[in-house]
Order: structure tokens, then sequence, then C-alpha cells
């Protein structure tokens, strides 16, 4: 029964939704956004959801974890995504615990992931050089010299990458450019010398950075995983992070959607209360119809990690083309269909507009999913 | 997290999956999981014949298994099986290619409205006549003035005491020529308000005053017809349900239509491309991929709303499974025929000139069979309510939206 929740992710659902109702609406969001709080995030609340379990709910229970699936997690993920809730959520607990578990020293995960697990120690995955979503195209060197290893390179759209104590950097040991053959993934402290992180203030008003990382010497405990080696891990690692997010978007795209039929249910215009006419009723039925689609595939994606993972790269980037779609659409009318309020600042809608556009890029944007897509179906 | 009894279900469906896997190796003809041209479905009825022996013989033994309808109840003929149960069946039949051995619009629609409001008498009298094969039904609902706004139906039936006295028409009857018996929406009084005073009612189609036409339809084919009543005697006993009630009878009917039609293109007497295949058959390609960026990305975008929707179908099952509800089967008729036409329209896209061949040399069938069937989709978005009823039902039913 993986596309039906069971009791306890049911249970889950409700008591993540009353949390975050009552500890960060959105209206917390544009609190941190118009303090321009350093974090991006309030660590007092990402201590609270560590406290219910939401930052291990992956992790094995010898690692202080849950074990409670991937499709839990989703719950989590789709409420924060009604709420826009900034956390260290997707980047840590699921991106970083990920790469640990799936590829750590088993010292690595023994000393590190229990505390990923309490919230006391966060993660962030330096990836990207570019401005789009190129997993394999890095230029980052990371050459041995002695008993080191040293790192050479820029990093972009690292998210959370000013805040996380750890960085988990991709880098290039060996291969040609563009060549999945040689990457490896090593473990940076975020003060180490010879690392500068600069923070960017994203349209979403979450965070993400620019890190420079020039003659950054590491011991080469700091390796996750065998060198040149990182590619199997690393797809592995970001078709979850795609699967989570895709489930954040399904919440995003269900709460930007209800408040807008709710809208079409008070506003009057021509002295009819607008829901009646057909012009709008019918683009609303189509968002329903692709929100039941967008719902089956999120629920069979996360429901893949745990039971079928070689079906993961399929079903990841089916989710997050799909979702792509559904949430650049879902927010467009959702602004349109309030008028003119939809464009202010005082509306929340204009929030869900924006984390969309961010959440759209992460991860792969909906060219770079089709293509795959198409890729693995063998055209 | 799963609770015990759980796993007995399963470990008795999993038994239930092997048994009937081997029965069907058994008992289902090699010939009968061949690919099928149009003269192999057997309809049944009074004057049908099967189209060979084997299909015959594996019509009778579907049928002394239970199998035709194995959900219905076994005082009729039916199975008296779960949905669970009914489900492996048709996935275990699916698997070993096994045919549909009676195709019937009173297994698809008629039956289970029966089963729901038909008293006991009609059901003894129709549903082993359905699960036989003896009694070929068709549909009587459109006319020629009222398609999408069905309830202002004009067709009426009059009391004359002991019988009805019917007299209008009826447009799209599916194989109405071919069919022995219609139920219809009549209306039996003219002065109540648009759906109130509509009756569901059952009539043979040997009654003297019932005529049918075909339709010559854009595929070239004519499967819908145009059925005339002229001063037509119906018992009463004809009556499905409550007179003046037919609407609801109605409105159970349609979720059965739509719903099967959700379901559609799984099988087919025409040769039906798959696009992926099509695209590699057709189309240039260059390191593995198709060349022509166009047709490549409306074939992924294809393919990934069909993925979405096979897994909405599962959903929807697990749900009823559950016991819980969404909104889901509200919507796939409406995703399930746009996306009919949309497969059409590309597969055509990826023949060329080649799909576009009418009849005769020069074509194979299957490309043939594309031009037609892309004609034939058509339909899928106008019959059993259009696309935008289907919208306004969404609207209404689902998100509650004010009506004007």
């Amino acid at each position: 029964m993986a596309l039906v929740l069971n009791e306890e992710q049911r249970f889950l659902r409700d008591a993540a939704r009353e949390f975050l109702n009552a500890n960060a609406p959105v209206e917390a969001l544009r609190k941190l956004r118009d303090d321009k709080d350093p974090t991006g995030y309030s660590s007092e609340l990402w201590h609270q959801m560590a406290e219910l379990g939401w930052a291990s709910i992956i992790l094995p229970e010898e690692y202080g974890g849950l074990d409670f699936g991937f499709t839990g997690l989703g719950v989590v993920m789709e409420e924060t995504g009604r709420t826009l809730t900034a956390s260290p959520l997707l980047a840590s607990a699921i991106v970083g615990a990920s790469a640990l578990l799936l590829a750590g020293s088993e010292k690595q995960k023994s000393s590190l992931l229990p505390k990923v697990a309490a919230g006391e120690l966060t993660l962030a995955l330096a990836l990207e050089e570019s401005h789009h979503h190129r997993p394999t195209h890095i230029n980052t060197t990371a050459t041995t010299e002695g008993a080191n290893i040293v790192l050479n390179g820029r990093k972009t759209f690292v998210v959370d990458g000013h805040s996380a104590d750890q960085l988990l950097v991709v880098a290039r040991s060996s291969g040609e450019a563009e060549s999945e053959r040689g990457l490896s993934l090593l473990l940076v402290p975020r003060d180490a010398p010879g690392v500068s992180v600069q923070r960017t203030i994203m349209a979403d008003s979450r965070n993400a950075a620019n890190i420079v990382f020039e003659q950054v010497s590491v011991s080469s405990d700091a390796l996750v995983g065998p060198a040149g080696e990182a590619w199997a891990v690393l797809e592995q690692v970001l078709d979850r992070g795609r699967v989570a997010l895709a489930a954040e978007m399904l919440g995003l795209a269900l709460e930007a959607f209800e408040r807008t039929v709710a809208y079409l249910k008070e506003r009057e215009q021509f002295g009819a209360l607008i829901g009646s006419f057909q012009g709008l009723q019918h683009r609303a039925a189509q968002m329903q119809a692709e929100l039941e689609l967008c719902r089956s595939v999120v629920l069979q994606a996360l429901s893949t990690i745990d039971d079928a993972p070689e079906q993961l790269p399929l079903l990841a980037s089916l989710a997050k083309a799909k979702l792509n779609e559904l949430v650049k659409r879902v927010t467009n009318e959702a602004v349109q269909m309030h008028g003119g309020i939809g464009v202010t600042d005082e509306l929340e809608i204009g929030f869900f507009l924006k984390r969309a556009r961010v959440a759209m890029q992460i991860f792969g944007d909906t060219g770079f999913h089709k293509d795959r897509y198409a890729t693995l179906c063998g055209y | 997290m799963t609770a015990p009894i759980r796993r007995d279900v399963l470990q008795d469906l999993d038994q239930f999956r092997s048994e009937a896997r081997q029965w069907l190796e058994t008992n289902c003809p090699e010939s009968q999981r061949q690919p099928m041209q149009a003269e192999d479905q057997y309809y049944g009825g009074r004057n049908a014949r099967f189209p060979s022996a084997d299909a015959q013989l594996w019509f009778e033994r579907m049928r002394d298994k239970g199998w035709i309808c194995p959900e219905w109840p076994t005082e009729y003929g039916g199975g008296g099986l779960t949905p669970q149960h009914a489900k492996i069946i048709k996935e275990e039949m699916k698997a070993v290619r096994a045919r549909t051995p009676l195709y019937s619009l009173g297994i698809w629609m008629l039956g289970p409205a029966l089963l729901e409001f038909g008293n006991e008498e009609q059901k003894q009298q129709h549903i082993p006549a359905i699960i036989n094969g003896e009694v070929r039904w068709c549909q009587g609902y459109s006319e020629p003035g009222s398609g999408s706004d069905l309830a202002s139906l004009q067709c009426k039936a009059e009391d004359q005491g002991d019988h009805f006295l019917v007299n209008g028409s009826k447009i799209w009857t599916t194989a109405a020529d071919k069919s022995d018996w219609i139920f219809c929406l009549v209306r039996t009084d003219p002065n109540a308000k648009n759906q109130e005073g509509i009756s569901f009612l059952l009539i043979d189609m040997d009654d003297p005053g019932v005529t049918t036409t075909p339709i010559e339809l854009i595929s070239g084919e004519s499967e819908f017809c145009q059925t005339f009543f002229d001063n037509v005697k119906v018992p009463k006993s004809n009556l499905v349900g409550e007179l003046n009630q037919g609407w609801s009878v109605a409105k159970a009917l349609l979720v059965h239509e739509r719903k099967l039609m959700s379901e559609l293109g799984s099988e087919s007497p025409r040769e039906v491309l798959v696009p992926s295949a099509a695209a590699r058959q057709y189309l240039d390609m260059v390191d593995g991929k198709i060349a022509d960026a166009q047709l490549r990305a409306d074939l992924v975008d294809y393919d990934m709303t069909m993925h979405a929707i096979g897994l909405t179908h599962f959903r929807t099952f697990e749900e009823k499974l559950a016991d819980t509800r969404s909104a889901a089967p509200l919507v796939m008729k409406y995703v399930g025929t746009e996306a009919e036409k949309t497969k059409s329209e590309l597969l055509l896209a990826i023949l060329g000139s080649q799909g576009l061949g009418w009849e005769g040399e020069g074509f194979s069938k299957a490309e043939l069979d594309t031009l037609r069937l892309w004609a034939m989709s058509k339909a899928m978005t106008i019959a059993g309510g259009t696309s935008e009823i289907q919208l306004n039902v969404i609207a209404k039913n689902v998100l509650q939206l004010p009506q004007s």
C-alpha cells in the first residue's frame, strides 16, 4: 500500500501540520526576511524540529534515527511546503545525511550521524559550479599532496552553505571534464582555512551560498567513500533530495491552490462570486487534476527509495519534472486569480511564487529531468 | 508497521494469484492469446456467432469458472469474489495475454446499475443473460437536442395503464444496429423540472416501432447509431428504480462509463502503436536520442503523463481497499481521454506522411490503424460527458465552487 498513508504516517502528518502552523507559519519566513536574519532560519525552531525527530526520520536506529522511511519523511516535507518553513531539513537531514549513510566510513557514520539526527550538526552539499544543475560538470580539483588532499575551486547555489557546520564537497580527483568518473566527495569544515563563503540572498528568502576553496588542505580521512568513485552514491543522494523536494513542492502547490480556491469563493465582481465564472472554474479544475496525478507520483517516488531503489532514477526525474511544472503553473495561476492583491507583498501568495522558482532550480530544472527521463527510457 | 492480519490477506492473495496464473495457462487456448482483429471480438447477443471454436471454448471455460464477472454475486452467475481477487484475475489475464472472452456493455455499465437499483425479478432476468452473452445491450441516453445538457431529454414514455408508450429518438447509441436490448433514459413527467421527470427503462429492440440507422463518422466507421421509437409499447416491469427517479440510476451508470473510458486504450482490435517504440522505428536517432527536439519533448511529456496516470489508477485502487477517498477518481475520465487524444496526435507526428494513409496500398495495417484511431480519439473527450462537462463536475463536486 505504497500510495496510501498508513495510520502512523497520517498521525505524523497531522502532528507536523499542527506544529508548523503554530511555530513556523509563512509569517515566520517573512520575519526572517525582514530582519535580515544572519542564519536565515530559526535555530530554536530547528532544535524543536529535531526534538520531534524530524532530522532523524530516515536514519537507522543505530545512528540515533527513527528509521521511519521516506514516505514518513514525505509527509513532513509536504507540510513544510505548506508553511514555506526555512530549515536545514533538506540540506542536512536528507541530502547530507544520505551521503554519509550511503558512502561514509563506519567511523564517519557513528561520529557524525547521531549529531545530524539530533540537529546539533548541519551539513550542506557543495556541488554546483554553473547556473544550471550539471552534477558531473565538476572543475573543482582534489589533489593528493603527501598525506593530505588539497581542494581548489568555486561552488555556487550551495543550499544552506553559509550556515552548515560541514560541507560535503564534490571535487574531481581524476577523469575528463564532465565525466562521471573521477569524482570524489569530501567533508570540509566550513571554517577551514582557505574556505571563503559568500551568503547569497535568494528570491525565496532562504539560503544559498557561493563558496571558494583555495588551497584547502584536508586529511585523507575527509574522503566520504573511495576517491574518484563518488558518482554512484552522489546520484542516489541527489535522487533522494529531488524526491524529498518534490514532496515539499506538493505541499507548496496544495497550499497555494487551496488559498486560491478559497479566494474564488469570497471575491465578488459583477455582482457574483468570481468562482462561479466558468473561465476560472475550468482552470482550477485542471489544476486539481494535475495535483491528483502529482500526488500519486510523489507517493510512489518516496516509497521507491525504501522499496525499489533500482527504479529510483526514473521516478525521481518523473517527480521532479512533474512537480516543477505543477508549482510553476499553480503559483502563476494563484497570483493571477488573486488579481491586484496577488502582486502585493502583503499577501503571502508571493512567497509561494518565489519559493517555487528556487525549488524548481534545486537539483535539476524541468528540462534536465525530462532529458534524463527520456534517456532512461531509451530515446 | 503492517498489522499481522494484512499479511495473512496478502499471503492469501499471493496464493490466489499463482492459482489463477496456473488455471489461465492451462485453460486459455494459444489462439486466444494472440493480438486481436476487430472480427475476433465477441460481443454475444441473440444473433451472435463465435468468431472461432477456440473463442467459444475460452468463453465457456471462463463462464463456468465464474470469471466473466468475478465480482458479481454467485446466484446470478458471477464469481462472488472481492475486488482484490478480481484485480488479480485481470492482471494475470494480461500477463498471459489472454483475450477478453466477452465484450459487453451489459457487463461494463448496465449490470452494476441493475445490481444496485434493479428488483429481484429484473436481476434474475437480465444478469445471467449478460454473463452468458445471450443478450447484447446498448445505451440510449443522448438525443439530437440533448447532448451535454442530458437532463433536457425529450424522448417520452407515457403511462398507458399496463404499459408505457415510448416516442422519440436516441443518438450515439453505440452498436445499436447489432444490439438486442437498449437501456434508456425517458421523460415520464413532462411537467417536472429537468432531471426530476426522468425514468430508466429497458426496451427490447425487437419490439414493433424500434428502428436504428448507423451514423458514418470522421473515422470512416459507424459504430454509433441513431435509434427511433415510434409508439413502442414497453411493459411496466421494465422500469428500473422508481418512476421519475431514473437520473440517480443514470448517474451511477455514468460513473462506470467514465471509469471505463479512463482505462480504455489498453485493449483494442486495432494495431495500437506505442509512441516510444514507434519513435525508434520512424525517427532519426543520434547517439540514442531522438534527433527532432520537439518530438522528443512531446514524447517525454506524454510518457510522463501516462506514467502518472498509471500510478493514479493504482492509488485509487489502494484507496478503495483502504476505504479512504480522494478526488482522484473524479479526474480520471478527463485526464485519461485527453491523454488518449495526445497520444494519437503524437503518433501521427511520429509517423509523418506515412501516418496519413486512409486505406489501400503503400501503408502497413498499423499505419492505417493509427490514422483511424486518431480520428476515433476525437470522440473520446466528447462521449460519456465532454471534457468541459468533466471540468464542471470537478469544479462543483471537488472544489465546491459556487454555481452561477
